[in-house]
């Protein structure tokens, strides 16, 4: 088993049937000036989920929110690398940010639906881009949340509000709003941090039945959980990406030492 | 602070000597052998800080009870105030529509008064005042250290007496009674009248005093009425209108004068049909006349003879009489009804007698129309500069600064905005205006002058910090996850703002705005250079093209407690009218207020229901 800190990745990620959708490469990050990321370089399979595991402030969220551009709303933001969608680098002065955002959905830490109803807000994605043909709108509401799991729960009463529903139901909520607009990539940061045990295996299972349609990127402090959902887990500690590789290795023989004892609970 | 009296004296203590405490813990180690040798591997460890003394009694000053109670106090007092001050503006407003019994007052030297009780007073007698009076009154005056009491009666008919009120001394009345026929009537003019009914005459038909029963009297004051009303609406609207037109006329036929000359054919040919148009207005305007000349010939065949109670006569139109009641022989549902439609007249008629007898409605809906272009103005500019500050501007210094600067608008005297609005708005853009679109009219001016607009301007100005500030807090408050949830969904910032932030902030928006309305409602100062004034001959709203005149002055419910209380001519009689237009405004603020907390419930309910 190796010693970290020679700054390299160890790297035994497993590959997808359909090749990667993500590429990271020597990405780094500074919030005004103070660097965040470090040197970065991993690949995202399509169709898989990917964990971000590491203790906090290891710059696994960052990481997340760089891909969709987040960070840029932060002030003082500088990056170096590239981030490759498909074969176009997000970063490149040509993207048009909204647009690129429009092709990854992603669900935050605390359930954040928006206060107007239920169907509002699964349409809210297709509403900004545009869309008002009344039947695609209505369509997209039952798809979306038919596989967000929601659909038997709340189809009587889709134009009540969204924040009478309980946190589980609002999280899974914002699911069907990020999938909505049939993203490629799903970004969940901590989707089940604020959630209870019962809340937190529903979205796990939804996670589940997601796997193969979306390509999903998940942050989470749960080390079972990201055990139990992944394909693949990345292994974040301090900036650096230390070990990236199938989940199953990494949590019972990992390559690393530090990922040994992150992922027994030595630290973290 | 909270260090009790012990440990500050222990602390002096310790300035002489080592201090008690660390010395008291370290000798035993200084001068024995320790208790236990620190076993192998184990860290040698402070030792515990020994027992000391300790003061468990209850510290008057560290507990703070002298501080709760003073805050206690000042809120205590600080309501008190409040209350006391609403109970008395509401207790004299409430009452002073309530008739009053008449008494008739007989004095010492004959002659007799009649009013309405007001007030009763004790006061210092001069010396000179005393000597004329009886013994027995002196030596009950003496008793009392020279003080003696006076009443103060409202007696009316200030064409007659040459005054309202009169101070009778309480020792110079012989007998008090309330006789049965004693009448109270308002009149259009000159105040109330207090007295007898001598005599009727209804076109003719004479009916003596004794015979005249109430039926007959409140039907042919009825009809009185109607014929004066009429006799208003022609000559105020419908000869209004003719007046408006032939002015119209004048100044289309003055532009065309000012445009192309007075030697010109366009103006040879405006003018003639000019001419032929006012021949027909002043046609109407003659016939109007006359219709109004002959109501007022036929008004004047119904009179009633009035005496006052030392028999004095007066006689007077029956349309010259608002309303007249025997208030000695009056019901409590006869009273009510009386009382209820002084307060109909209160807020549906226009004012009389310089503004201390009839309504404000005018007041009312100056003040209304004001508040509401105040709103319309004030809403836009106090939102978009804070979503700008907000949510567009580098926060920074710069930013910083304007919102200091926002602050300190707040506070800048609105005397100061007053004159502001009077050199910018009435003076610097209306008389451009003027200049520009309505030569015709100069030298008097159009909006060259304070007017509904320029007043509703300025107080917008005056209010447009209160927006700003509570609109900016009400911004902040959106939780950023509501944003980047937003954002995350690929809409642009504007998408965000416009369909997830201002709906989530509008509960604040909202409160923000109807607070900043009930600033601007009540506000007088700046008003009096820009617009308002004692008596607007005209509403801003009326039946005329283009129907709301911004340009016109307009009455105000702030100013008109200024101007009845303090202008007036006589201030005792102007005193009721003040209290209840004072209920009046506050009524309104309050009002306002109450719906700013009902609208941020209602929306608060709607944006933040059930968070788990």
């Amino acid at each position: 088993m190796r010693e970290s800190g020679n700054g390299e990745t160890v790297y035994h990620a497993k590959q997808g049937p359909e090749g990667s959708l993500l590429t990271i490469e020597d990405f780094s990050l500074w919030y005004s000036g103070k660097q965040a990321l470090f040197d970065v370089s991993m690949q995202v399979e399509k169709g898989f989920v990917t964990a971000l595991i590491g203790p906090s402030g290891c710059g696994k969220s960052t990481l997340l929110r760089a891909i969709n551009r987040m960070n840029d709303l932060i002030a003082g933001l500088r990056t170096r690398g590239r981030i490759l969608l498909g074969d176009t680098d997000i970063y490149n002065p040509s993207v048009d940010v909204i647009a690129l955002r429009k092709a990854m959905g992603m669900v935050f830490q605390k359930p954040n639906p928006f206060p107007m109803s239920i169907a509002a807000n699964v349409i809210y994605p297709l509403r900004v881009d545009g869309v008002r043909d009344k039947s695609i709108l209505r369509e997209t509401v039952e798809r979306a949340l038919r596989q967000a799991a929601l659909w038997d729960e709340v189809k009587d009463r889709l134009q009540d509000n969204a924040l009478g529903l309980s946190g589980g139901q609002q999280q899974r909520l914002c699911i069907a709003r990020a999938i909505a607009a049939d993203p490629d990539v799903l970004l969940m940061d901590e989707p089940c941090s604020a959630l209870d045990p019962v809340a937190t295996g529903k979205i796990e299972d939804l996670i589940d039945d997601l796997r193969g349609r979306y390509t999903i990127i998940i942050v989470t402090h749960n080390m079972q959980q990201a055990a139990r959902v992944s394909d693949n887990t990345a292994f974040m500690y301090l900036g650096a990406l230390i070990e990236c590789g199938e989940t199953s290795t990494i949590f019972t023989n990992p390559k690393v030492k530090k990922t040994m004892e992150y992922v027994t609970g030595r630290f973290g | 602070m909270s260090a009790n009296p012990k440990s500050a004296a222990d602390e002096f203590d310790n300035r002489v000597g080592p201090p008690p405490r660390r010395s008291h813990a370290a000798s035993p180690q200084e001068t024995t052998e320790p208790v236990r040798a620190p076993e192998k591997g184990e860290e040698e460890r402070p030792p515990l800080t020994p027992a000391r003394k300790r003061p468990y009694a209850w510290d008057f000053r560290a507990a703070g009870e002298p501080f709760v109670w003073s805050m206690g106090g000042a809120l205590v007092i600080g309501i008190l105030m409040i209350i006391g001050f609403l109970i008395f503006v509401v207790y004299n407003g409430i009452l002073t529509f309530y008739p009053e019994p008449l008494y008739v007052v007989k004095l010492k030297d004959n002659k007799q008064i009649a009013g309405e009780f007001f007030r009763a007073e004790v006061y210092k007698l001069e010396p000179e005042a005393l000597k004329g009076l009886p013994e027995n009154v002196r030596k009950e005056i003496a008793d009392q250290k020279g003080f003696a009491n006076r009443n103060l009666y409202r007696i009316g008919n200030f064409d007659l007496y040459n005054e309202d009120f009169r101070w009778t001394p309480t020792h110079d009345i012989v007998e008090t009674s309330t006789p049965k026929d004693m009448f109270f009537v308002e009149r259009v003019e000159w105040g109330p009248f207090i007295g007898r009914i001598t005599k009727l005459d209804l076109n003719g038909q004479i009916i003596q005093g004794s015979d005249v029963n109430m039926a007959t009297l409140d039907q042919a004051v009825a009809q009185a009425t109607k014929r004066r009303a009429r006799i208003r609406q022609i000559e105020r609207s419908e000869m209004g209108e003719v007046n408006h037109h032939l002015e119209k006329g004048r100044l289309g036929l003055r532009k065309v004068a000012l445009s192309r000359g007075e030697e010109s054919p366009e103006y040879r040919s405006a003018k003639d049909e000019y001419e032929a148009k006012a021949e027909k207005w002043r046609a109407r305007h003659e016939e109007l006349a006359r219709e109004a000349e002959s109501i007022k010939e036929r008004d004047g065949k119904y009179t009633i003879t009035l005496a006052e109670v030392n028999g004095q006569e007066k006689q007077l139109k029956l349309s010259d009489i608002v309303r007249l009641y025997p208030a000695n022989r009056l019901t409590v549902t006869e009273k009510l009804h009386i009382y209820l439609s002084r307060w109909w007249e209160f807020l549906s008629q226009e004012p009389r007698e310089a503004n201390t007898e009839g309504g404000v409605m005018p007041a009312i809906f100056g003040t209304f129309c004001m508040t509401a272009l105040l709103a319309l103005a004030v809403a836009p500019f106090g939102v978009v500069a804070a979503l700008y500050l907000r949510e567009y501007a580098k926060q920074g210094r710069v930013v910083s600064l304007v919102r200091i600067c926002v602050n300190n608008l707040a506070g800048v005297p609105s005397i100061v905005y007053g004159i502001f609005g009077l050199g910018f708005f009435a003076y610097l853009v209306g008389g451009s205006i003027d200049q520009l679109f309505f030569p015709e009219r100069l030298p008097s001016p159009t909006f060259g002058t304070g007017g509904l607009l320029w007043a509703s301007l300025t107080l917008a100005l005056l209010t447009v910090p209160v927006v700003i500030v509570a609109t900016e807090e009400a911004l902040a408050a959106v939780p950023q996850s509501m944003r980047e949830g937003s954002l995350a969904c690929g809409a642009s910032k504007w998408q965000t703002i416009k369909h997830i932030v201002l709906p989530r902030a509008m509960p604040g928006i909202m409160t923000g705005l109807i607070l900043a309305m009930a600033r601007g409602a009540q506000e007088v100062a700046p008003l009096m250079l820009v617009g308002v004034v004692k008596i607007a001959p005209e509403l801003p709203i009326d039946g005329i093209f283009p129907y709301l005149h911004l340009e016109r002055s307009f009455m105000h419910l702030g100013f008109h407690i200024y101007d009845v209380g303090f202008q007036s001519r006589n201030s005792e009689a102007a005193r009721p009218m003040v209290y209840v237009t004072t209920l009046l405004l506050i009524g309104m603020v309050l009002a306002l207020n109450a719906a700013s907390i009902v609208v941020r419930n209602r929306l608060k309910k709607k944006f933040l229901a059930g968070h788990f």
